[in-house]
């Protein structure tokens, strides 16, 4: 039986406009444009910095210029502390992490409770303890190991990225499919096979970029160590604001140490969010 | 009773957790317990508003509004909060107008935890913004299709399905976040608000229990944090959906 | 047509075998005698615990109450060598399950290698044949999910017959396929069975089951109904559950 075509005209449906058409998440050219945006901010504070200032001293630019030096090397040894933390802390972190996936409860209760109880600590807290309750030397027999001020805010910076790698490792670890332990465990692979040849190989890609992320707020992190009396860029900064005392440096001054972080982490985020899109895509 | 404890615990064992036993110790440290509390609570509710702002404003189509919203977002991120809470106080701090205390002298329009406040909520305002955007695009397509089929105004449809349904998908990234917000309060320390932290160092400079006391506040914020958790948790099962995982 | 080579002795036996989660009961006095060289269906809806049985046989997880006797070994014996066991019987999941980010060639190969410390260069050689045996010689160096799914199974297969077993169970591993590829597993099943293998299969195809299988066991709420060579299964099932079950799918 054929049907008859309609020829009451048809409802088209209503288009809503999209809820977060997201900006968020925009191309290249709005990343130009961000960047040029917080170097105009930081060009106007120096450029009202250099009206405001009093005429026969030095200007705002130059006295910028003669300390930008001293503070990027700060901003190095930030940058310096940052890498020697993460690899200590991944080191151990990947240990924890793995721990806390053992079936035996020896292994698996104590990974879970240090890492709960680092994780939730302050990392400021940590670092105090770390740099008060660490000895200043070790003797170990005739050899004496001198934990200076800096190797002290290493191991205390690194108790927490210790801790969130080994969240990320047990996540990791949990996100891969129970068939491929199941199919290991048919061809009677051990459990230490399993999961060095088998399941961690998978994980990491995943971890990547949580792992990038942590690395990014482990680098933000060491400005702390200026609060425990160590020097580094934040210290510089604030030395040199007090020589000059000139309160209207103040602004582009911080600016430019802020700029100095913004130029290494943003890299670095975009790098993670790219990472991510392709992991997520391969699935 | 505890306190006679306490004391005999130094007197025996050198192990000094004055805290317990001492008036002024105690009434130091809770003071700072106050002061940290406050500004969690405070932070933690200005960092929502905040993010829901910052998401609407960014699901907007005002272009001018997005790219704020993203030079924010990327700017909190990327930066040091420590740098970011120096910057607050000391320079736009310094730049403010001065008012009359009252007593002669002259006192900051807002002071030092107000700033703290204000930096934080900022800092994890702008992690918000990320994770309610998140949240938001990952209720799936289908679903305000559905709704958008029905009739719904984006209005409506906002807020009786996606916002219900993102929050509940973003709650552990939020929770996450809360955490590490009142982790991030100790830096106040640094511009010498009287919070925890400070009376901690204030009690252990003077009594020299530094060790006693790092561990005190070590358990005292694992157990601040341990209560946000607990709040979270119970919320969340609150608004759980029998069947539904996102 | 059922396979024309002698049947052996017993090689699987299972004993009253009961299984439970917690509080739900998965298997109830489960008994099953398979001979060498036999091949066996199980068929049954889903949630009668055929998966569970299948399970239990290789030890993936341990029976509440029964025996289970696999080549001469007690599997529910605690001090089981589960090793010796695994060598003896392979089994291929519906989900495939390949190593993801190894070859087709190093996922076969893998397993002797490593966990029975065979020479790589035999290893390799034998792994090289069982390709060719499934039908896979020309994607040695592919990665899984360079593959179909039906070719992703066949190399599942392989990869439990390099290790030599004695017997093959194989778990709805054409669920998950669609009705081509679906084909070309079943071929490869029907050879292997053909060559003697030991095979127990859990699975929806009855037209397979009509064909290969020597026997159809039918399991339903965790008890096995009844049980027959083919012909009698299909043509005359005594049992009035498995009539019933038997209209649904036929």
């Amino acid at each position: 039986m054929k049907l008859a075509a309609t020829d009451l005209p048809v409802l088209k449906p209503f288009r809503a406009t999209p809820i977060a058409p997201s900006g968020l998440a925009a191309p290249m050219i709005l990343s130009a444009g961000l960047v040029a945006g917080v170097a105009i901010l930081f060009a106007a504070s120096l450029a009202v910095a250099q009206a405001t200032g009093p005429a026969p001293r030095d200007g705002a630019v130059t006295i910028l210029l003669r300390w930008a030096p001293l503070i990027f090397q700060g901003f190095l040894f930030n940058l310096l502390i940052s890498v020697l933390s993460m690899a200590l802390g991944t080191a151990v972190g990947v240990l924890f992490g793995i721990g806390q996936v053992s079936p035996s409860a020896i292994m698996r209760k104590p990974s879970w409770a240090a890492t709960q109880f680092f994780r939730n600590a302050p990392w400021l807290v940590l670092l105090f303890y770390a740099m008060f309750l660490l000895p200043f030397e070790v003797r170990l027999g005739p050899v004496t190991i001198a934990f200076p001020a800096w190797v002290k805010a290493i191991i205390g910076l690194a108790l927490p990225v210790a801790a969130n790698v080994s969240e990320i490792v047990r996540g990791g670890i949990r996100s891969i499919p129970s068939g491929q332990w199941e199919s290991a465990e048919a061809l009677a692979f051990t459990r230490r096979q399993t999961m060095w040849m088998i399941i961690l190989p998978q994980a990491v890609k995943r971890m990547l970029p949580p792992w990038m992320n942590l690395y990014a707020i482990l680098t933000m992190a060491t400005t702390l160590i200026s609060v425990v009396g160590i020097q580094d860029g934040l210290t510089i900064t604030r030395a040199a604001l007090v020589a000059e005392s000139r309160p209207e440096l103040m602004l582009p001054m911080y600016l430019m140490l802020l700029l100095m972080f913004f130029a290494y982490c943003y890299p670095i985020a975009r790098l993670t969010m790219a990472l991510e899109r392709r992991f997520n895509v391969k699935g | 009773m505890i306190a006679a404890f306490f004391e005999r615990l130094n007197d025996t064992h050198g192990l000094n957790f004055s805290i317990f036993y001492d008036a002024f110790d105690r009434s130091r440290f809770l003071t700072g317990l106050w002061t940290t509390t406050y500004i969690c609570v405070v932070s933690i509710l200005a960092s929502l508003a905040i993010g829901l702002v910052g998401v609407w404003i960014a699901g907007s189509h005002s272009r001018l509004g997005r790219l704020v919203v993203r030079a924010y977002v990327q700017f909190f991120r990327n930066t040091p909060p420590l740098v970011q809470l120096s910057f607050f106080y000391f320079a736009v701090g310094g730049m403010l107008p001065t008012v009359s205390d009252g007593f002669g002298g002259q006192s900051p329009l807002v002071s030092g935890t107000g700033w703290a406040i204000i930096a934080f909520s900022l800092f994890a305002g702008a992690f918000n913004v990320e994770i309610f955007r998140a949240g938001i695009e990952a209720v799936p397509e289908t679903m305000v299709e559905a709704a958008e089929s029905l009739g719904y105004t984006r209005f409506q449809l906002w807020r009786q399905i996606v916002l219900p349904l993102a929050f509940r998908i973003c709650l552990p990234a939020l929770n996450n976040n809360l955490v590490n917000l009142v982790k991030t309060t100790t830096l106040a320390y640094a511009i010498g608000v009287p919070e925890l932290l400070y009376a901690a160092s204030q009690i252990w400079s003077e009594v020299f229990n530094v060790r006693e006391m790092m561990n005190v506040l070590l358990v005292v914020y694992v157990l601040l944090v341990a209560v946000l958790v607990w709040v979270m948790h119970r919320w969340e099962r609150a608004m759980r959906i029998p069947g539904y995982m996102p | 047509m059922a396979a024309k080579h002698e049947l052996g002795e017993p090689v699987v036996v299972v004993e009253g075998v009961e299984k439970a989660f917690g509080a739900f009961v998965v298997l109830k006095d489960v008994g099953l005698t398979i001979r060498r060289g036999e091949t066996v269906c199980i068929i049954g809806p889903s949630g009668s615990g055929k998966s569970t049985l299948l399970r239990c046989i290789n030890a993936l997880v341990p029976i509440s109450k029964g025996s289970i006797t696999v080549a001469g070994r007690q599997v529910n014996d605690p001090a089981l060598d589960k090793l010796a066991l695994r060598r003896d019987v392979g089994i291929v999941f519906q989900q495939y399950n390949l190593f993801p980010h190894k070859t087709a060639l190093q996922n076969v190969m893998m397993a002797p290698i490593h966990v029975l410390k065979q020479d790589p260069a035999e290893v390799g050689e034998r792994a090289r044949r069982l390709l060719a045996k499934v039908g896979l010689s020309h994607k040695h160096d592919a990665y899984p999910g360079e593959l179909s799914g039906g070719q992703q199974q066949r190399v599942a297969i392989a990869r439990s017959l390099a290790m030599n077993p004695k017997v093959m169970l194989f778990d709805e591993v054409t669920a998950a396929l669609d009705p081509e590829t679906k084909k070309e597993v079943l071929v490869t099943i029907r050879d292997l069975a053909a060559e003697g293998m030991t095979c127990i299969l859990v699975t929806h195809e009855m037209g397979f089951a009509r064909e290969v299988a020597d026997h159809v066991y039918f399991t339903d709420g965790g008890v096995i109904v009844e049980h027959a060579p083919p012909a009698e299964f299909f043509g005359a099932p005594r049992e009035a559950r498995t009539r019933a079950f038997l209209e649904q799918v036929l």
